[in-house]
């Protein structure tokens, strides 16, 4: 007879499907599997980040430990026998210390760094973005000025700022302990503008719609309505910048590190060791430099081509 | 016999996905006769505007042409090279689509675009085409053409702006136009302008039409003969007057009976009673809301005049419990600011709201009143749900906040039950939005609605989003909510037809001002305001049919 779309007589009955399966057939998967980029930089940025965490079980040696150093195994070149007759696959540094080792443990650093720092830019930077958006008027034009002041200075200018007052403030006796955390808010001030006004702008569009609306009429308090509501909404930007972010922040982090404001090296991360191998590199050791250099690179571009592809994946107008 | 303009043969055009083919036009066969108007009607996905694309060679891919034939004049021209069909757009078969505002190019001014389009089909000089020109435009129904020909695209009015498309589409002499929903943009009255137009044009220049629109209204007035598509086939093609009164097919049948008319009389329920305002159930009185333009964030902090634009003007009406008040306008009346003050999210800038006794806007006590008994159906069901929430917690919100139940079981309960209370099975709470239709989504809607056990809701054009027999089906479950928990309606809409079979009292807006109210029948039988009266002889309805 007639097949008229949802008719009232036949009512719609949920099929319950495996949420696994809609997963795995979800376009997200689908584009994934069709980016051979995309999965050689998730299974480089996997394993650079397992090596990193678990660098305390997989180190062959513990480079921090004085009393397994020895001095006479300095400068031992890649892939040979030391003095002490230990085998050193990246060779060592100045002071006998295991490249590998010394790379695994100061990826974790930076990896800590760029997680923490992102982590702090994107929780500064969505909760601002989101009053802005949402209250508009003069609240959303005096976060916005800020913002436009704050991208119009390059971000490592900004980091190496806060850094700077940071050292005035922190008493000397503990400024080796804070300088992890130092960096952590440097980096995340400089970074957060981005977030805020991608937000911002997701925001005042989801403001407009009647499902913030019926919230309205109800009465809901606006925070939750922001939180609940809105939030969700607009999550999916923010997951690409967060990426790419992390990429930036991990660069960045080294290049403080470089410059010498920023950790120790007595907890180098890859920035400070890449500062350190640069004084042997015109001496012939150039294993010292490298190694930390080419991790570093194959983090920071496979976080970024992961970046790039959620932007892509998650855009459907570039499909 | 005469040879065909166009003769469509077996049509298919697929769009291949990822593990699937699907077809948007599956086996469709027609002719359009030299001077014939034939209109395409269908519902949205009916593949009628992909028959329009798949004609002029303008289908997106991934889809393509995957069977049949398409004839102009007798000539093949499904399988034309690319430069060959470009040739014919324009030339031989020219296109007027639904917005007129992205239809022409807005850096140059409507003359040039005229002329550059009369020179590249016809071989005249710049002096000609230009004169040419100024001729299209006056008979397309443009006052002072010469004048107007040297104007931006965005110096005309949305109808003006289709006359303009119109006389570009005609401009040379094509022996085809494909007008794709030319009016749907549209007000009624502007509407009814432009399907006059179209058609003169077509018949003094003998050109064909092939009109495509979702709205039986348009095709009862315009088209010689129609075809009836659904699912991407053609159920059933004749002459309008014959399909409109005599449809044979179950899906014409069920289509036809769903088109709600402006005079149909069935669901005009009793008249209001001239009842004294101060006892009805919502009493709006002199409602005003002003607007300040131009003015951003930062400038309004500086001194100086800012100009006021007065959205609502003076608007009183009341409504009778368990009655339904139809507000009717063009856009731009005022009638969604009305709905927004209505239902508290827009502070009226004087006027009062009365709804059961209390006032609205007075204090914090007038808000949780007005919480309790006030709730709103939106237009779009597409973003009047959150796309991020299970149907269980968007039917549920109003419920929690309001503290009507409060733990978990009891939750549930409620939402299962209203699911059925409007016609769905309560199983599909644990979905999202997204996995439903635009008419189930507006279901879902009208249940949260009830959630928070409402006695009045504003309905802002519940329907307008949806297909006919959607409407048809989502406007029956309105009336029998109404007559099961006694509810209150106000319901805006500009379609004159639905506010007729819905309404008991009707009142019409132009302009933020209220020209005319009454009892339903009164305002369409016998309509007082010069407006009103306009307003009901523009609408295109089946009942008016050629």
């Amino acid at each position: 007879m007639t097949d008229l779309p949802h008719s009232p007589e036949q009512p719609v009955v949920a099929v319950e499907t495996s949420r696994w399966k809609t997963f795995l057939k979800s376009d997200i998967v689908w584009s994934y599997r069709h980016s051979p980029v995309t999965i050689v930089a998730s299974i480089v940025a996997l394993l650079l980040i397992l090596m990193a965490v678990f660098a305390p079980l997989l180190a062959p040696y513990n480079p921090f430990n004085p009393a397994t150093l020895n001095l006479m195994d300095g400068f031992t070149p890649p892939n040979s026998s030391s003095f002490s007759g230990k085998y050193f696959a990246l060779g060592t540094d100045s002071q006998g210390r295991d490249m590998l080792s010394t790379i695994m443990y100061g990826s974790r650093v930076s990896l800590f760094v760029g997680f923490m720092a992102t982590l702090f830019a994107m929780v500064m930077g969505v909760g601002l973005g989101l009053v802005s958006g949402y209250v508009g008027g003069v609240v959303d034009a005096i976060i916005m000025r800020v913002a436009d002041v704050q991208l119009s200075f390059p971000a490592i200018l900004i980091a190496l700022l806060i850094f700077g007052v940071a050292r005035g403030i922190i008493p000397p006796n503990q400024q080796e302990g804070a300088a992890v955390w130092v960096l952590i808010v440097a980096i995340g001030l400089a970074n957060w503008a981005q977030f805020a006004r991608t937000v911002r702008g997701a925001t005042m569009v989801e403001r407009q719609k009647d499902y913030v609306s019926a919230a309205r009429l109800l009465g809901v308090n606006p925070i939750i309505i922001l939180l609940r509501h809105v939030l969700p909404n607009v999550l999916g930007p923010v997951l690409v910048i967060g990426t790419i972010s992390l990429a930036l922040a991990i660069i960045e982090e080294a290049t403080l590190s470089y410059l010498g404001v920023g950790v120790p090296p007595t907890q180098p991360s890859l920035g400070t060791l890449i500062r350190i191998g640069q004084q042997f590199m015109f001496s012939g050791e150039w294993w010292i430099i490298l190694f930390p250099a080419i991790t570093l690179i194959l983090l920071a571009l496979s976080v970024n081509l992961l970046g790039d592809w959620l932007r892509d994946a998650l855009n459907p107008k570039l499909r | 016999m005469t040879e065909p303009v166009l003769s469509i043969k077996d049509l298919v055009v697929e769009f291949p996905f990822r593990d699937d083919v699907f077809r948007a036009v599956n086996g469709v066969s027609f002719d359009i006769m030299p001077g014939e108007v034939v209109g395409v009607v269908g519902e949205s996905g009916a593949g009628k505007s992909m028959t329009g694309s798949a004609v002029i060679g303008l289908i997106e891919r991934p889809g393509h042409i995957a069977g049949g034939e398409i004839r102009l004049k007798g000539e093949r021209i499904d399988n034309l090279p690319e430069e060959a069909k470009a040739k014919l757009r324009g030339k031989r078969i020219g296109m007027v689509f639904q917005d007129p505002l992205t239809s022409l190019n807005p850096l140059y001014t409507v003359g040039e675009q005229l002329v550059e389009t009369i020179r590249t089909h016809l071989p005249l000089n710049e002096a000609q085409a230009r004169q040419k020109a100024i001729d299209l435009l006056t008979e397309a129904g443009i006052p002072k053409a010469a004048e107007r020909i040297d104007s931006y695209p965005h110096q005309f009015s949305g109808g003006m702006r289709q006359r303009v498309v119109i006389a570009l589409a005609i401009a040379a002499e094509p022996e085809l136009i494909i007008a794709d929903e030319p009016t749907s943009a549209l007000d009624v009255s502007v509407q009814a302008q432009i399907i006059k137009v179209l058609k003169k044009l077509c018949s003094s220049h003998g050109a064909a039409v092939m009109l495509i629109t979702h709205d039986m209204g348009v095709i009862a007035q315009t088209a010689d003969r129609m075809v009836v598509m659904h699912h991407g086939k053609v159920v059933e093609t004749g002459t309008v007057g014959d399909i409109i009164r005599r449809p044979r097919e179950a899906y014409t049948i069920k289509l036809i009976q769903s088109i709600p008319t402006i005079l149909r009389q069935e669901h005009a329920a009793t008249p209001a009673e001239a009842a004294n305002d101060d006892g009805a159930y919502v009493q709006v009185k002199n409602l005003v809301r002003d607007f300040e333009i131009g003015k951003g964030s930062f400038t309004k902090l500086l001194p100086g005049k800012t100009e006021i634009f007065r959205a609502v003007n003076d608007v009183s009406f009341s409504i009778s419990k368990g009655e339904t008040f139809g507000l009717v306008g063009e856009s731009g009346s005022g009638k969604s600011t009305c709905a927004k003050m209505i239902v508290g999210l827009l502070r009226p800038t004087s006027g009062q709201i009365i709804v059961d006794g209390h006032d609205i806007w007075a204090g914090g006590k007038g808000h949780q009143e007005r919480r309790k008994r006030v709730q709103m159906i939106f237009q779009d069901p597409y973003a009047s749900l959150n796309p991020r929430w299970r149907v269980a917690d968007i039917i549920a919100e109003p419920m929690r906040t309001l503290g009507i139940a409060r733990n978990r079981s009891e939750v549930d309960d409620r939402v299962a039950e209203l699911l059925r209370r409007v016609r769905l099975d309560p199983s599909v709470m644990r979905k999202f939005p997204h996995e439903f239709s635009g008419g189930q989504r507006q279901r879902i809607a009208i249940a949260r609605a009830l959630s928070s056990q409402p006695e009045f809701i504003v309905c802002d054009e519940p329907t307008s989003a949806l297909d006919v027999s959607v409407q048809a089906q989502v406007l029956d479950l309105m009336s029998e909510l109404q007559s099961e928990f006694g509810l209150t309606y106000l319901l805006i809409s500009h379609n004159l037809a639905v506010v007729r079979q819905m309404s008991n009292a009707v009142g019409v807006l132009h302009n933020g001002v209220l020209v005319e109210k009454g009892p339903t029948d009164a305002i369409f039988d016998n309509p007082q305001a010069d407006y009103t009266r306009m307003l009901l002889d523009a609408v295109p309805d089946i009942s008016k049919v050629a």
